[in-house]
């Protein structure tokens, strides 16, 4: 980097350019945002400390309570080898909810420089770089994630970079399409006439400004990521046994779907209730930060 | 008599290609510069004037370095480490809203070399007292500024890497009038106390009367009109500067002006006119005209028209 003097702490310097009080306002006008961010919220918390929140030991075998029906000694009741379906869904979050984050911060940082980069350079790079973005987005993504996963071998960081690597374009062409913007500026023609280079402009011009679009695509990303990762566990290529994650658990809870529904029921519940929960607050933060696409 | 010039331009043409057929070959030229000759002297003050796209802008970015003109040469006299600036029209989108003030200001320098923390903020906040800011705004963000503190902010940036020659591109034209006289009146404070030449492009007659010593009134990408500013703006020749000066709203204007608006369009800069550009439009037009025409020194100006140049008394020879 041109400035090796950056004084303050870089996220501390991000935190403060939002206008917290601005976003309160409006995610108070919107029911639906804030109840999707409480329930992020709530998410977060229990699957955090999900050590106190659990009443078993999730991998704890008790086969005389297999298949126990949802009551008091087992809330979500147990599965085909008597484990806690409650304490597994809580340890099972942490899974669907690190992958969730690691995709998009790495989707997202590669995605945005090489977006940025492609924008900003222009020319035949630039036309090299999006032809093969498109080329990735021609293929139906959940293909190309399974494909992916299925060469790497299954576990879950590999469905992980899977996922990470298809959700890649989506960024390019976000950065990409903010970086021609921002390029038309005066103050980059400014730039310009300094003599400035292009990683100076590219550092000081270019990604600050096309920052905030970038985090409103990681916000909406986070719900369909953790979506897509209990779908890859679901077919067998995500997280492995004995290690608890809602699609596998839904997976195996199939085979028992007639007699004991539970067993499928409440990890497809967290499914659906963590991935809604983080589409409406998604959404919720694209249309504050971002009025011009709100969805109509 | 020798001239003191910063930079000399000789014959500029600016030509861009528009539209490309199947082999990338493109349809035409757009020409927006058609043979600038400019002396530019040092420590004074050049207004050019014209209407829309007549090439100011295009022959700013030439002064600036940013574009290479497609023919002619530009003659910088003047060291390799100092440069020409620019304060640009609109101090919204000049500023990067995302650097705290003291970047901004001093971006010139830490763009081009590294330079300690403590330096850059020293320089800054010299500067921003040179142009009138209180050293608190130093870690303020530009969009908490008023427009005439952004083109503050601005000046000083252009000020930071100490060049010679500034290119005020509009630099009032989107402030209120009491604002305007006071950043005019910082640029005047400044040129005096650091030897600055100005390049002013303006729309303002009044403002370019004011502030420049020599004005060049371009149209179609040509000169056609360059001498001291009171002679030109008070006794203009070119029957171009007289329509540009006649079609002014003042409120002392008594009629004439339809007339003086009548057939103003543009000609198309994609295909030149044959011939003297401005014949078209002008009342003068007649025999000699449908040649290209030369700058012709007059009593105090050059001026680009045959007809002028012919009903002019020589006093110049004399």
């Amino acid at each position: 980097m041109s400035d090796a003097t950056v004084s303050v702490n870089p996220i501390k310097r991000v935190l403060s350019r939002v206008d917290w009080g601005y976003l309160w306002y409006q995610i108070k006008k919107s029911p639906l945002t804030l109840g999707g961010g409480a329930v992020v919220l709530i998410v977060l918390f229990l699957v955090i400390f999900a050590p106190v929140f659990a009443t078993h030991d999730p991998n704890a075998i008790d086969l005389r309570a297999r298949l126990a029906a949802p009551g008091w000694e087992h809330f979500f009741g147990t599965d085909e080898v008597g484990r806690d379906l409650y304490s597994r869904i809580l340890y099972g979050g942490r899974q669907s909810v690190a992958v969730g984050f690691f995709v998009v911060l790495v989707a997202g940082f590669i995605g945005t420089f090489v977006g940025a980069f492609a924008g900003l350079i222009g020319g035949r790079v630039d036309v090299v770089i999006m032809r093969l973005m498109d080329v990735v987005l021609s293929v139906p993504s959940l293909v190309l994630i399974m494909a992916l996963a299925a060469a790497l071998g299954p576990s879950l960081i590999n469905a992980a970079i899977a996922i990470a690597l298809v959700r890649i374009p989506i960024y390019v062409r976000i950065s990409r399409g903010q970086t021609l913007l921002i390029r038309e500026m005066s103050f980059v023609t400014a730039a310009e006439t300094f003599k400035a280079s292009k990683l100076h402009i590219l550092r000081w011009h270019i990604l600050p400004n096309i920052l905030s679009p970038v985090m409103v695509q990681a916000t909406l990303d986070l719900g369909s990521t953790i979506l897509l990762a209990s779908a890859l566990s679901f077919i067998g290529l995500g997280a492995q046994q004995p290690t608890a994650e809602w699609g596998a658990m839904v997976a195996t809870g199939r085979n028992y779907i007639l007699d004991q529904w539970w067993y499928s029921a409440f990890p497809g519940f967290a499914i659906l209730i963590t991935a809604t929960a983080f589409n409406l607050l998604g959404d919720g933060i694209r249309d504050i930060l971002d009025p011009k696409q709100k969805a109509r | 008599m020798t001239i003191d010039s910063v930079m000399t331009l000789s014959n500029i043409h600016m030509r861009f290609p528009f539209g490309e057929d199947w082999r990338g070959r493109p349809h035409g030229f757009v020409h927006a510069l058609n043979g600038i000759d400019l002396e530019i002297l040092r420590g004074k003050t050049l207004g050019v004037v014209g209407e829309s796209g007549c090439g100011k802008s295009t022959l700013a970015q030439v002064l600036m370095g940013i574009r290479k003109p497609s023919e002619g040469e530009v003659i910088r006299n003047f060291g390799a480490d100092h440069d020409v600036q620019i304060v640009f029209q609109d101090p919204q989108s000049s500023l990067n809203a995302r650097m705290p003030v003291w970047r901004v200001i001093t971006e010139p320098v830490f763009a081009v070399t590294k330079r300690p923390k403590a330096e850059l903020r020293a320089l800054a906040a010299d500067l921003a007292a040179k142009v009138g800011l209180r050293p608190e705004v130093l870690d303020r963000y530009p969009h908490e500024f008023s427009g005439g503190q952004r083109q503050r902010i601005a000046i000083a940036r252009a000020l930071s890497s100490d060049p010679d020659v500034i290119v005020l591109d509009e630099p009032t034209s989107a402030l209120d009038i009491s604002i305007q006289a006071q950043i005019l009146n910082l640029l005047k404070d400044l040129q005096a106390e650091r030897g600055l030449t100005y390049i002013f492009i303006s729309h303002d007659i009044s403002v370019v009367r004011y502030l420049c010593d020599e004005v060049a009134v371009m149209y179609l990408g040509q000169v056609v009109e360059h001498g001291a500013s009171d002679a030109v703006l008070a006794a203009p020749k070119h029957p171009y500067t007289r329509l540009l000066l006649d079609s002014i709203p003042t409120m002392r204007a008594t009629g004439g002006l339809g007339e003086s608006l009548s057939n103003t369009d543009l000609p198309s800069n994609r295909n030149l006119p044959t011939g003297c550009f401005f014949k078209d439009r002008c009342e003068l037009a007649g025999v000699g005209c449908d040649v290209r025409q030369n700058m012709v020194p007059t009593e105090q100006a050059q001026v680009r028209c045959c007809q002028t140049a012919a009903t002019t008394p020589q006093k110049v020879s004399a």
